[in-house]
């Protein structure tokens, strides 16, 4: 039984940082197995939504609810620890749950699967890609199993080529999990192909100026992404982006 | 096969060579000083360098007395350098944990590193004696500071990402401390130990050349040799000293390689992809 109403909902929420406005009342819902992006230019408080999702940051005014105990948060860099080998980082987040080492080990294992990087889990975060560095990133998150997911611009520093080869990964997981998602992005173009609905923000104060529901149904193939259909949703999105900026 | 050995041998020689031939240059000079520059009865301020390798080191009973005079040293510098570094360490943990500690400590910390030890010398002589105590006082004095420094930067400097990450996972402090910020600060608490290592060799020497008393140690054996005008001795004697100094640089050094080279850039992590790509 899963119960009714959103995973994440930010309801009239401001947030004021001294004499600056960085949120206007921004209302925004999250379901279960909803993947939602958030697209604005820089500046405009994206990253802000995330900190209050995870109490990492406290509205000034209104409410942010969330549903589930069992967040996860996917940083802009990879930020593993440089002293752990790639299977240690995978396992940090359960070993401080204090859950049971054995466990532990296993469900990292699984996670180091699904994104690929088993066979280089004994190698330390320096010895690898950026790409994969952000994919350990991911399987670290995944071993918690969370039901919700805040992704903060998890692949802005990658090449074009790694990033639509994580979307895809991304997507993937997404397909076989269905947990929910608020994704921070700046890419028009990862936005649209990952989400069941696209936010657009604007700048100082933040607020919401557009949403767009994308009607593909998951899995998505790689080359929807050449389509006139999702090419025209893109168009519409980069044009409110702009408008917004 | 052979290729990539000889190119091997070749780099490391590159690497030999350039400090070897400054050695030389020094050496000529010094040659050049002793011959050319003083005048005969005034040759014993700077005795020619082979002198001072025949009657320093080859001379038996010479050799002898700066070998012990070196090891009385090295114990009272390694006593100092392991207290300051366990009091370096507890200060800088206690200062990491809050903004009002830090800054009730800081200026304490660096009033410490400012006094003149050639000032207070005379007053632990007062109060712990003169003999080992006391200079191991002296050493802990000069090497505390950047065992107190360093890891507190290192502390402070870790990732912010990563203590998000650790509030999200609700660690408690302690957990941070030691899954996270003791980790981080190693590279840093290495740089500390490397520094502190030369400096409490030196307060061992300050220490005993001044408190005169007590086992000899390479400062007593210092004053002894120019009170004597043995220039030579005092010359291999402050050699001695020297190469005391490099080596606990180096033992330090390696350690700090050994510990952290594997994943530190400041230690050598970056150097080793460079070669291998």
């Amino acid at each position: 039984m899963t119960p009714p109403g959103p995973l994440l909902a930010f309801r009239d929420v401001t947030r004021r940082f001294g004499a600056v406005q960085a949120l206007d009342p921004v209302t925004l819902t999250v379901a279960r197995g909803e993947f939602v992006s958030v697209i604005g230019p820089s500046g405009c408080g994206k990253s802000t939504l995330l900190r209050l999702a995870s109490s990492l940051d406290h509205a000034s005014s209104g409410a942010v609810e969330t549903a589930t105990e069992s967040i996860a948060y996917v940083f802009q860099d990879a930020t593993l620890m440089p002293w752990r080998t790639v299977r240690r980082n995978v396992e940090l987040l359960g070993e401080l749950s204090g859950a049971n080492r054995g466990n532990v080990r296993m469900r990292a294992q699984e996670a180091l699967e699904s994104v690929g990087l088993a066979d280089f889990a004994d190698h330390l975060p320096r010895q690898l890609s950026g790409g994969m560095r952000m994919r350990a990133s991911l399987a670290r998150a995944l071993v918690m199993e969370p039901e919700l997911f805040l992704f903060d611009e998890p692949f802005g520093a990658l090449d074009e080529i790694t990033r639509t080869r994580l979307n895809l990964q991304l997507m993937d997981l997404f397909v076989e999990r269905s947990f929910g998602a608020l994704f921070i992005t700046h890419s028009v173009e990862e936005s649209v192909f990952l989400s069941n609905r696209v936010v657009v923000m604007s700048a100082r104060p933040g607020r919401i100026t557009a949403e767009f529901t994308v009607p593909f149904a998951f899995p998505r193939p790689a080359d929807l992404r050449y389509t006139a259909e999702f090419a025209d949703l893109a168009g519409k999105v980069a044009r409110a982006l702009e408008e917004a900026s | 096969m052979t290729g990539p050995v000889v190119a091997r041998l070749t780099a490391s020689l590159g690497r030999v060579l350039p400090p070897f031939g400054v050695f030389a240059l020094i050496v000529g000079a010094w040659y050049v000083v002793t011959y050319q520059v003083l005048a005969e009865d005034r040759r014993f301020l700077l005795p020619p360098p082979h002198e001072v390798v025949s009657e320093g080191f080859l001379d038996e009973r010479t050799r002898e007395d700066i070998l012990l005079a070196s090891w009385e040293t090295l114990k009272a510098a390694l006593i100092g350098l392991a207290i300051a570094f366990v009091l370096g360490s507890v200060l800088a943990v206690l200062m990491a944990q809050a903004r009002w500690i830090e800054r009730s400590l800081y200026p304490w910390v660096v009033f410490l590193q400012t006094i003149p030890i050639l000032a207070i010398v005379p007053v632990i002589g007062f109060w712990f004696g003169y003999e080992l105590t006391a200079r191991v006082v002296v050493c802990v004095i000069i090497a505390l500071f950047p065992l107190v420094i360093n890891p507190l930067q290192g502390l402070l400097g870790t990732d912010r990402g990563l203590h998000d990450l650790l509030t999200l996972a609700r660690a408690k402090p302690f957990t941070r401390l030691v899954k996270l910020q003791i980790p981080a600060a190693l590279p840093q608490v290495f740089v500390g130990l490397q520094t502190a290592a030369g400096l409490s060799i030196v307060g061992a020497v300050v220490g005993d050349f001044f408190f005169g008393r007590g086992a000899i140690g390479l400062g007593l054996l210092l004053s002894r040799y120019s009170g004597r005008l043995q220039s030579a001795e005092m010359l291999a004697t402050v050699f001695a000293a020297a190469v005391l100094g490099v080596a606990v640089f180096w033992v330090f050094g390696a350690l700090g390689r050994r510990v952290v080279g594997a994943w530190s850039e400041a230690w050598g992590a970056g150097d080793r992809a460079a070669r291998s790509s």
